[in-house]
C-alpha cells in the first residue's frame, strides 16, 4: 500500500527561533518584575538608612521612647545634644487623629453605603455614588486646606463658644477632614460587599416576616461583616499613612494626649518636617525620618495584607 | 393513568370529601399580576382549603412562583411586578392599604427553592422570627420555641447536640429543613414552599414529603412543584397552571385521574411540559 | 399569632418606627458626606474666583525729557517717577512713614512695566500719560472686601490714611479691576500680586509626561503578561500580591524611596521633574496594571480564538488583536492614575520639589514645584493675598482633574458600547 504525501500539509517545520518576540517577553518579565523591585526597594532603602539611624539612636529608645525632639545642638556640648527620639508620642498621636477620622468615616460610609445598597431608588443611587467618589478624587492636599484655613478656626470658635480650651491646630480639625476624606473608600467597598450578599438570604429574612432594616442589621450585615472588616482596615491604613491632611492641619509639638482638642503631630508630618528644609546628611535627625517610615510601611503593610485576604475570603465564599 | 395516589390520602380524608367542601382559608379572585407591561398571571380564581396540601403544577414559567409569591406579597419587593384583582386570606384582603406586610408574611411564611439558611448558628437561625416578632419573652421560652420547631421539623434528633454549630454546614436536606423549622418558629397560618425539593437527593426528598404530611395537622400548605409524583404524593389539592392561567383545580385524586381539560391530560402524561 | 393583619400592636408600631430611622440614618449619613463636598468647594471657589481679577490703580506719568530721556532709557528712574506721580496726586503727605505708606500703594512691579512700555515705545515719550499699574496686594485685599474697615484701625493691615487715599482714587475712577492674566503666565512671587501658576503648572505638566512614559508602557506590558502568558502558580500570585499591597502603601514612602534610591544614591538632580515624575510612575503603576488587566479581561475570548485559529502565534494574537481592543480601557486606567498623580503633593515634598520656583523650568532636569505644592507652599504664607492664590490654583487644579476624569469617563463610553 503506497500512501501519497500530500503537498504542502508540512505541520511538523519549527518556527525560526524569533529574537523580537524573545525581546517582548523578556520585556514583558522585566516589567512584571519593576512591581516586585519597587517593593525589594522600598523595604531596602528604608531599612538600610533606618539601620543607619539606629547604630546612633537605640532600636528600643526609638520604639518606647516617650519624648520626640529631634533637633540636633547647635553646639555639641549644649543640653540635650543628641536630640531626643522616642516614638511613642508620634504613635499615639497617629492612631488618635486615625481614630478620630474612623470615628467620622465608619458610621457615615457604613450608612450611606446599606441606603445605597438596599434603599436608594435606581436614580438617587446614580447621582449619589459618583458624587462620593469625587470626595475620592479631590487631592488630599485640598483638604488639608480646608481643614487648615476653615475647619480648624471653626472648630476652635466653636469650642471656645462652649467654654472649651482648643488648640488652633487640633487633632479634630485634621481628623473631621480626614475622615470625610476616607467616606468614598468605606461606603463604596461595603456596597460592593453588601450587593454580594445573596438575595436568598434577604428573601428568607423578608419572608418571614422582618422588616427591612431588620433584614439588613440581623441578616445582611452579619453576613457582610468580613468583607466591611476589610474595607475598615484598608481605610484605618490610609488615615494612617496619609500625609498632607495633617502636615497642614495637625501640629508639630509632640504632645501625648487623648484630647482631640489639643494638637498633636503624626509619624507622616514629622517626616515631612524631617526631610523638608535644610537637612544635615547622615545626621541623626535626618536619618530618623526613614526609621519612621519603615514603621509606616510596616503598620500600614500588615493593614493591607489582612485586609486584602479578609475581602478575598470573602468573595470566595458566595461565589 | 399511572399514578397511584398513596393510601393515607384516601384513608384520612375518604372518598366522600369533596373541593367545595374544604373550608377556604385563602380565595383569590381574579388576579392579574404584571411584570412592567408582560402579564404573567391572567385572571387566577382559586380557593385553598384550610388544613390542607394544595400543589400547584405546570410546565416551568406559567406562574406557579409568581402566584406564590403574591400570597405574602413577596412580589412587593420587585418594582416592576403589579397585582391586581383580589386575594383573601382568613377573610381579610391582603392588599388592602391597612395591611401590615410585616405581619402578614409573618403568619404567611415561606419556604424557598433552594435551602438558605443564615450565616448562623442552627439555634440562630430558627431564633431569628421569633426573636424579630417579639414572641419569646424569656431566654427558656425562645429553648423551648427553637426545640419544639426542630422537632416537628423532624430535625432535632440529628442536631441536638450541636446547636451553636454553622448553620450552613448541614447537608442540603438538613439545611430546608431547618428552612421549614424556621418558618414554623414563628407560628404562621400558612406556609407557602417553592419547590422545596427540587434542589436535594431523592433521601432527603422523601424525608421532606413525610414532614410535609406531618405539618398539614396544623399549617396550610400550599406547595410549588414540578414533579407531578410529588404532588401526588403530598397534596389533597392540585391546581395547575399554563401559560399565566389557572387551567384546572380540584382534589389532587381527580386531577390526576380525570382531568377535564386537555391541557392538564396532556401535562399529566408528558405531552407538555 | 394574632389573626389579623392589619391590628397594629405596640411591638409592631416599634419595629416600624426602627425602620424609619434607620432609613433616615442612611439620608443623614449621605447628607453629611456631601454637606461636607460642598461646602469645602464652594468655600474655596469663594475665597479663590477673587485672584482671579486684580486691582489696577491709574497714575498720571510724566514722560517729559526731563523724566526720560530718550537717548538714556536706562538712565531713568522709573520708580522715581512712580512715586512722583503718587506724591502730585496726594502733596500733603509729608511725613517719610505716611510717604513710605503712599509709594506702596502700587507694586513694585510698577517700576518695571513702566520702563518695559518706554523700552518698546520709545517714540511716544514725551508729555504727561496715565498709566495702569498693579495695586499692592492690600489695596487689592481691600478692594475685594477682605478687610473690616469698620474694625480698629490697629487690627488691620491698612491704616486710616492708606483707605482714605484708596478711596480719592476710586472716587476719581482710578481703581480698577481687570482680569488677572498675570495668574496663568508668570511664576511663583515673593509679591503676592505678582504670582502665578505658570511654573508650578509646567512642572507637573513635565512630571506627568515623565509618569506617562515610564509607567504606561510598563504597567501594560506587565499587565500583559500577567494576563496573557504567566502560568498560575506561587510567581504570578506573588506579583498578584505584591501589586495589590503597592497600591495600598501610603504615597510618602515612594517619595522616601525617591529620596533614598534616585536622589542619595544615583544621584539623580533633587527636586527636578524627571525625579518627581519617577516617583509618581512608580506610585501610579500599580492602579495601571489593575486596569490594563481588567481591559484585558473585557475582552472576549472569542477574539483571541479567532486570531490563534488562524494560525497567529500567542504573541501576534495579543499584539495584533486583544491589544487594541483593550487599549481604550487601558487608556482610561492610565488618564485615572495620571489625574491621582497630578493631585499628590507627599511624595514630592521628600524630593525637595518644594522650592520657591519663579522661573518656569525649561526641562524635566530644572528645579522645579508642582502644582498641588504650590497650593501647600501658598496655604502656608501668612501673608492673607496668598490664601486667595492657594483657592484660586486649587481651582485650577480641579478644572484639570475633571477634565482628566471626563475624558477618561467618556473613553468608557465608548468601550462600554463597543462590547
Ligand atoms: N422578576 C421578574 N421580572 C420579570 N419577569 C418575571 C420575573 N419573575 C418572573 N417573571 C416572568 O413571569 C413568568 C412566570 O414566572 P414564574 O412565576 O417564575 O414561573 P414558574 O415558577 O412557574 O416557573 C415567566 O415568564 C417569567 O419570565
Ligand atoms: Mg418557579
Amino acid at each position: 500500500m503506497s500512501v501519497s504525501r500530500a503537498q504542502g500539509f508540512d505541520i511538523t517545520h519549527k518556527r525560526k527561533l524569533n529574537i523580537a518576540a524573545l525581546a517582548v517577553h523578556g520585556m514583558m518579565i522585566l516589567s512584571a518584575l519593576v512591581a516586585v523591585l519597587v517593593t525589594v526597594g522600598i523595604v531596602f532603602s528604608l531599612a538600610f538608612e533606618a539601620w543607619l539611624f539606629f547604630e546612633k539612636v537605640s532600636f528600643w529608645d526609638f520604639l518606647f521612647g516617650t519624648n520626640w525632639s529631634p533637633q540636633t545642638a547647635l553646639r555639641a556640648d549644649q543640653v540635650g545634644a543628641s536630640g531626643s527620639f522616642g516614638a511613642i508620642p508620634l504613635i499615639t498621636g497617629t492612631l488618635l487623629i486615625s481614630f478620630i477620622a474612623m470615628a467620622i468615616a465608619t458610621p457615615i460610609g457604613l450608612a450611606s453605603a446599606i441606603y445605597l445598597a438596599e434603599y436608594a431608588q435606581k436614580q438617587t443611587r446614580d447621582v449619589v455614588k459618583p458624587l462620593l467618589e469625587v470626595l475620592a478624587g479631590i487631592p488630599t492636599v485640598v483638604y488639608g486646606f480646608f481643614a487648615a484655613l476653615t475647619l480648624a478656626p471653626f472648630i476652635r470658635m466653636t469650642g471656645e463658644g462652649a467654654g472649651l480650651e482648643v488648640a488652633s491646630e487640633s487633632a479634630l480639625a485634621a481628623g473631621v477632614a480626614m475622615g470625610i476624606m476616607i467616606v468614598p473608600l468605606i461606603s463604596s467597598l461595603s456596597d460592593d460587599v453588601i450587593n454580594s450578599v445573596p438575595q436568598s438570604l434577604r428573601d428568607a429574612s423578608l419572608g418571614m416576616g422582618a422588616t427591612h432594616s431588620e433584614t439588613i442589621r440581623k441578616v445582611i450585615l452579619p453576613a457582610a461583616l468580613p468583607g466591611i472588616a476589610g474595607s475598615l482596615l484598608l481605610a484605618t491604613s490610609t488615615a494612617i499613612g496619609e500625609t498632607m491632611i495633617v502636615v497642614m492641619a495637625a501640629g508639630l509639638a509632640a504632645n501625648m494626649t487623648l484630647n482631640p482638642l489639643d494638637s498633636v503631630t503624626t509619624i507622616t508630618v514629622q517626616i515631612v518636617v524631617l526631610l523638608t528644609g535644610d537637612q544635615e546628611f547622615d545626621s541623626a535627625k535626618t536619618l530618623s525620618a526613614f526609621a519612621l517610615g519603615l514603621l509606616l510601611f510596616f503598620a500600614t503593610l500588615a493593614l493591607n495584607v489582612t485586609a486584602l485576604k479578609i475581602v478575598k475570603r470573602f468573595r470566595e465564599q458566595y461565589d | 393513568m399511572a399514578y397511584a395516589l398513596e393510601k393515607s390520602d384516601a384513608a384520612q380524608l375518604g372518598p366522600s370529601e369533596a373541593v367545595a367542601s374544604d373550608p377556604a382559608l385563602i380565595s383569590a379572585v381574579d388576579v392579574d399580576v404584571f411584570y412592567g407591561e408582560k402579564q404573567a398571571l391572567k385572571g387566577i380564581s382559586l380557593d385553598v382549603p384550610e388544613h390542607r396540601v394544595t400543589s400547584l403544577i405546570g410546565p416551568s414559567g406559567c406562574g406557579k412562583t409568581t402566584f406564590l409569591r403574591c400570597l405574602n406579597r413577596m412580589n412587593d419587593l420587585i418594582d416592576v411586578c403589579r397585582v391586581e384583582g383580589e386575594i383573601k386570606i382568613a377573610g381579610q384582603n391582603i392588599y388592602a392599604p391597612e395591611v401590615d406586610v410585616v405581619s402578614l408574611r409573618a403568619q404567611v411564611g415561606m419556604v424557598f427553592q433552594k435551602p438558605n439558611p443564615f450565616p448562623k448558628s442552627i439555634f440562630e437561625n430558627v431564633a431569628y422570627g421569633p426573636r424579630i416578632h417579639g414572641l419569646a419573652s424569656k431566654k427558656s421560652d425562645l429553648q423551648g420555641t427553637v426545640e419544639a420547631s426542630l422537632k416537628r421539623a423532624g430535625l432535632w434528633e440529628e442536631v441536638s447536640d450541636r446547636l451553636d454549630h454553622p448553620a450552613t454546614a448541614l447537608s442540603g436536606g438538613q439545611q430546608q429543613r431547618l428552612c421549614i423549622a424556621r418558618a414554623i418558629a414563628v407560628e404562621p397560618k400558612v406556609i407557602l414552599m417553592d419547590e422545596p425539593c427540587s434542589a436535594l437527593d431523592p433521601i432527603a426528598t422523601a424525608h421532606i414529603e413525610e414532614l410535609i404530611d406531618e405539618l398539614r395537622q396544623k399549617f396550610t400548605i400550599i406547595i410549588v412543584t414540578h414533579s407531578m409524583q410529588q404532588a401526588a404524593r403530598v397534596s389533597q389539592h392540585t391546581a395547575f397552571f399554563h401559560m399565566g392561567v389557572l387551567v384546572e383545580h380540584g382534589k389532587t385524586e381527580q386531577i390526576f385521574t380525570t382531568p377535564n381539560d386537555e391541557r392538564t391530560e396532556s401535562y399529566i402524561t408528558g405531552r407538555i411540559g | 399569632m394574632t389573626d389579623s393583619f392589619t391590628q397594629h400592636s405596640p411591638h409592631l408600631a416599634n419595629r416600624h418606627a426602627a425602620e424609619i430611622r434607620f432609613q433616615w440614618a442612611g439620608r443623614v449619613a449621605i447628607f453629611l458626606a456631601l454637606a461636607f463636598l460642598f461646602v469645602m468647594i464652594g468655600s474655596i471657589f469663594y475665597k479663590g474666583t477673587g485672584a482671579f481679577w486684580r486691582t489696577y490703580v491709574a497714575l498720571d506719568i510724566d514722560l517729559s525729557k526731563d523724566a526720560i530721556d530718550p537717548q538714556d532709557l536706562a538712565g531713568a528712574s522709573y520708580g522715581g517717577l512712580v512715586k512722583k506721580a503718587l506724591k502730585a496726586k496726594f502733596p500733603d503727605v509729608k511725613a517719610r512713614r505716611d510717604r513710605r505708606k503712599l509709594y506702596g500703594l502700587v507694586s513694585s512691579d510698577a517700576a518695571f512695566a513702566l520702563r518695559k512700555w518706554a523700552e518698546e515705545n520709545p517714540a511716544e515719550l514725551g508729555g504727561v500719560r496715565k498709566f495702569w499699574f498693579v495695586a499692592s496686594d492690600d489695596v487689592d485685599v481691600l478692594r475685594k472686601g477682605g478687610i473690616d474697615v469698620e474694625g480698629k484701625e490697629s487690627d488691620r493691615r491698612v491704616s486710616d490714611k492708606e483707605l482714605k487715599w484708596v478711596a480719592t482714587l476710586a472716587a476719581e475712577g482710578r481703581i480698577e479691576q481687570r482680569f488677572n492674566w498675570a495668574f496663568f503666565t508668570s511664576g511663583d512671587s515673593r509679591e503676592p500680586e505678582l504670582a502665578g501658576i505658570l511654573s508650578a503648572l509646567v512642572g507637573s505638566a513635565w512630571s506627568l509626561l515623565v509618569c506617562f512614559f515610564l509607567s504606561f508602557p510598563v504597567g501594560i506590558m506587565a499587565a500583559i503578561y500577567l494576563e496573557e502568558f504567566s502560568k498560575k502558580g506561587w510567581w504570578s500570585d506573588l506579583l498578584e500580591v505584591n501589586i495589590n499591597n503597592l497600591a495600598a502603601v501610603p504615597s510618602i514612602v515612594f517619595g522616601l524611596l525617591g529620596l533614598a534610591i534616585f536622589l542619595n544614591t544615583f544621584g539623580l538632580p533633587r527636586s527636578s521633574p524627571l525625579v518627581g515624575g519617577m516617583v509618581l510612575a512608580l506610585m501610579t503603576l500599580p492602579t495601571i496594571i489593575i486596569a490594563a488587566r481588567a481591559a484585558l479581561r473585557a475582552v472576549p475570548p472569542s477574539i483571541r480564538e479567532a486570531a490563534l485559529g488562524i494560525g497567529a502565534s500567542p504573541l501576534q494574537s495579543t499584539f495584533h488583536h486583544v491589544l487594541p481592543l483593550a487599549m481604550p480601557g487601558m487608556l482610561t486606567g492610565a488618564i485615572v492614575g495620571m489625574a491621582r498623580a497630578l493631585g499628590e503633593t507627599a511624595p514630592l515634598l521628600m524630593i525637595g520639589m518644594v522650592a520657591f520656583i519663579a522661573d518656569v523650568p525649561q526641562s524635566i532636569l530644572e528645579p522645579a514645584t508642582a502644582l498641588p505644592v504650590q497650593i501647600f507652599l501658598w496655604a502656608d504664607s501668612p501673608e492673607r493675598a496668598f490664601l486667595e492664590k492657594a483657592s484660586a490654583a486649587i481651582i485650577v487644579l480641579l478644572f484639570f482633574l475633571v477634565v482628566m476624569n471626563l475624558i477618561a469617563i467618556v473613553l468608557r463610553r465608548r468601550m462600554e458600547q463597543r462590547f
